[in-house]
């Protein structure tokens, strides 16, 4: 198996605290890995540290051998780590299809004065757009809700809406941050079913971070465990279950109550 | 394009440059001449700021650069002798460049930080008028020559204005063709890729810089065309009045800019234009009421803002809601 993901001892500290410690792991080319961990874990901030969206204190995040750390939020994006996130971030008011339209810039060949003055290649760029948002709308079966403004749509949709947006960059590395959060068991089924097709179908590596135990149990192939910044263990769903430390970590939290 | 369109587009050239002139020869009113140039350049100032609403930033400060884009041009032409026309493309470039220099660092500020330094920036740009020896302080530049012929190769595409019988009508054609390019420059970025991209920068500027969008470079691209257009609607306008001062764009004028958007409509290219057109000439024509004039014009404002918070074109909005 080829790593296509490295996260060599980053460490983050905010003045005093350090929210990250010295975090090694690596994900695997076509691999779903969950990032878990108690609330406060440091999860959220490894997501951004790796997204560019925080710079690391110490340490380097690369992909397939380059670094990605401390570069522009953008820069990561175009180089294939793309991220969606925790609150249901998308364009507000758009159209569903606007929405996975305008998030096909990164495979834009025209630049923007082409497109300003609609030359042959912008020309092309807006139709393949057109198509691949189209196929995207199949993909996640959002074809009923279309042209429908996004601000108008319910938790589940939204929710399928940013994974849309983050496909339509291409990504070779989606990162969801808490992709089942507010769900019930029926749309958490659902999502797992589809960011499952995500990696085999489209071939795209996820790198995910969560809080519901069952479907985190159910989606990966392999778990990394972080406690107050500091990872504890690492493995398979099944080794993870059993591992020492993560229980007493969990132990008396509802998160153990209802996972394991 | 559909019929209606090119049907409205039509009508609508139709009524500039031929429907006006033809009412103001027959209602004698030809002061409105003067009144509508200078709603249509002021217009193209508008449409500037409408440009960095669309990115998602309030712009108190397009005086700034009407007034800087007036000095430069008005400075190449009585003291280079340049024409006119070498000076306008050049005042809009000049504004253009300093957007980017003032832009890069402003920029990074949201929401009201961003709109308190763009109003103090027209205060700079006042002050700095009247400290530098170039712009002769608060003196200003007087006497300025009418824009010369425009010819290409030898064939004369504007005659000069000081031979023309009636210059009146030869500024407000001007000033009118001047705004129709701008607002269609306006609606071909609005509805390019340039333009969607600056949408999602309105809505979520994370969002954008993670699906791969450069947020600083297109703010500050966005930012740079909004000034070029104040650059060239202040160039335009002293070329009219033949005079600028330090208090020829102030604090007013660069928070009229901004009404005139918000007035017409933020969602609607078109806004600025009748914004423009309406608090202008709304200004002009309660004019009769003398002193109770700003009270009025206040108070008629504020209605219509509470009727209609999301610009006047959005009755065309209702309209089509409801067959």
């Amino acid at each position: 198996m080829t790593t296509i993901l490295e996260v060599n001892h980053v460490t983050k500290r905010f003045g005093g605290l350090t929210a990250v410690n010295d975090v090694s792991f690596v994900v695997n080319q076509g691999e779903i890995l969950s990032v878990i961990g108690p609330n406060g874990a440091g999860k959220s901030t490894l997501f951004k540290l790796i997204s560019s969206f925080l710079s690391t204190s110490s340490g380097d995040v690369r992909l397939a051998g380059e670094r990605i750390n401390n570069l522009a939020p953008h820069i990561v994006a175009r180089k294939g780590v793309v991220r969606t996130f925790q609150e249901t971030t998308i364009f507000r008011s758009m159209t569903v299809r606007e929405n996975i339209i305008v998030s096909h810039h990164l495979r834009s060949r025209a630049s923007l004065w082409g497109f300003f003055l609609g030359s042959k290649v912008a020309k092309a760029d807006e139709h393949s757009f057109g198509q691949s948002a189209d196929n995207i709308i199949d993909f996640l079966g959002l074809q009923a809700i279309r042209n429908e403004l996004a601000s108008t749509l319910p938790q589940g949709h939204l929710r399928a809406l940013g994974m849309a947006i983050g496909l339509a960059t291409d990504p070779k590395v989606l990162l969801l941050d808490e992709p089942f959060a507010g769900m019930n068991h029926d749309e958490t089924m659902h999502m797992v079913d589809l960011v499952r097709r995500l990696r085999d179908e489209r071939g795209v590596t996820v790198l995910l971070v969560e809080h519901d135990m069952p479907a985190v149990m159910k989606i990966s192939d392999r778990i990394v465990v972080l406690n107050f910044g500091e990872k504890i263990a690492e493995g398979t769903p099944l080794e993870i279950q059993n591992n020492e430390r993560v229980i007493e970590a969990y132990l008396g939290s509802e998160d153990a109550a209802i996972g394991m | 394009m559909n019929k209606q369109k090119i049907a409205a587009i039509a009508a609508f050239f139709l009524a500039i440059y031929i429907g006006v002139p033809w009412a103001i020869a027959a209602s004698g009113r030809t002061d409105f001449y003067y009144t509508l140039t200078s709603v249509a350049l002021l217009s193209i100032a508008s449409a500037g700021v409408w440009l960095t609403f669309y990115i998602g930033r309030i712009n108190i400060g397009q005086g700034a650069y009407a007034l800087a884009g007036g000095y430069v041009s008005a400075i190449l032409m009585t003291q280079y002798g340049l024409s006119f026309w070498t000076t306008l493309p050049v005042a809009g470039v000049f504004c253009a460049v300093l957007a980017v220099l003032i832009g890069l660092p402003i920029l990074r500020l949201r929401g009201v930080y961003f709109a308190m330094v763009t109003l103090v920036l027209t205060e700079v740009m006042r002050l700095t008028a009247l400290a530098l020896p170039v712009t002769q302080g608060a003196k200003g530049i007087t006497s300025i020559p009418l824009p010369g012929e425009l010819s290409l190769f030898g064939i004369t595409l504007i005659p000069d204005f000081a031979t023309l019988e009636n210059p009146k009508i030869g500024f407000y054609w001007m000033a009118v063709t001047f705004m129709v390019i701008a607002y269609a420059v306006l609606w071909r970025i609005v509805n390019s890729r340039l333009g969607h991209l600056c949408r999602s920068l309105q809505q979520n500027e994370e969002l954008a810089s993670s699906i791969g969008v450069n947020t600083a470079y297109l703010r500050v691209i966005a930012y740079s065309i909004s000034s070029f257009l104040g650059g060239i609607a202040g160039a335009s306008f002293i070329a009219i009045s033949q005079s600028i001062y330090p208090s020829s764009f102030q604090v007013t004028d660069s928070v009229n800019f901004m009404l005139n958007c918000f007035l017409g409509g933020l969602g609607y290219v078109f806004g600025p234009m009748l914004g423009t057109l309406m608090l202008y000439f709304g200004w002009d024509l309660l004019f009769t009421t003398g002193e109770y004039q700003l009270l009025i014009y206040a108070s008629l404002l504020i209605a219509l803002m509470l009727a209609l918070p999301n610009g006047v074109l959005s009755l065309l909005d209702k309209k089509k809601a409801q067959p």
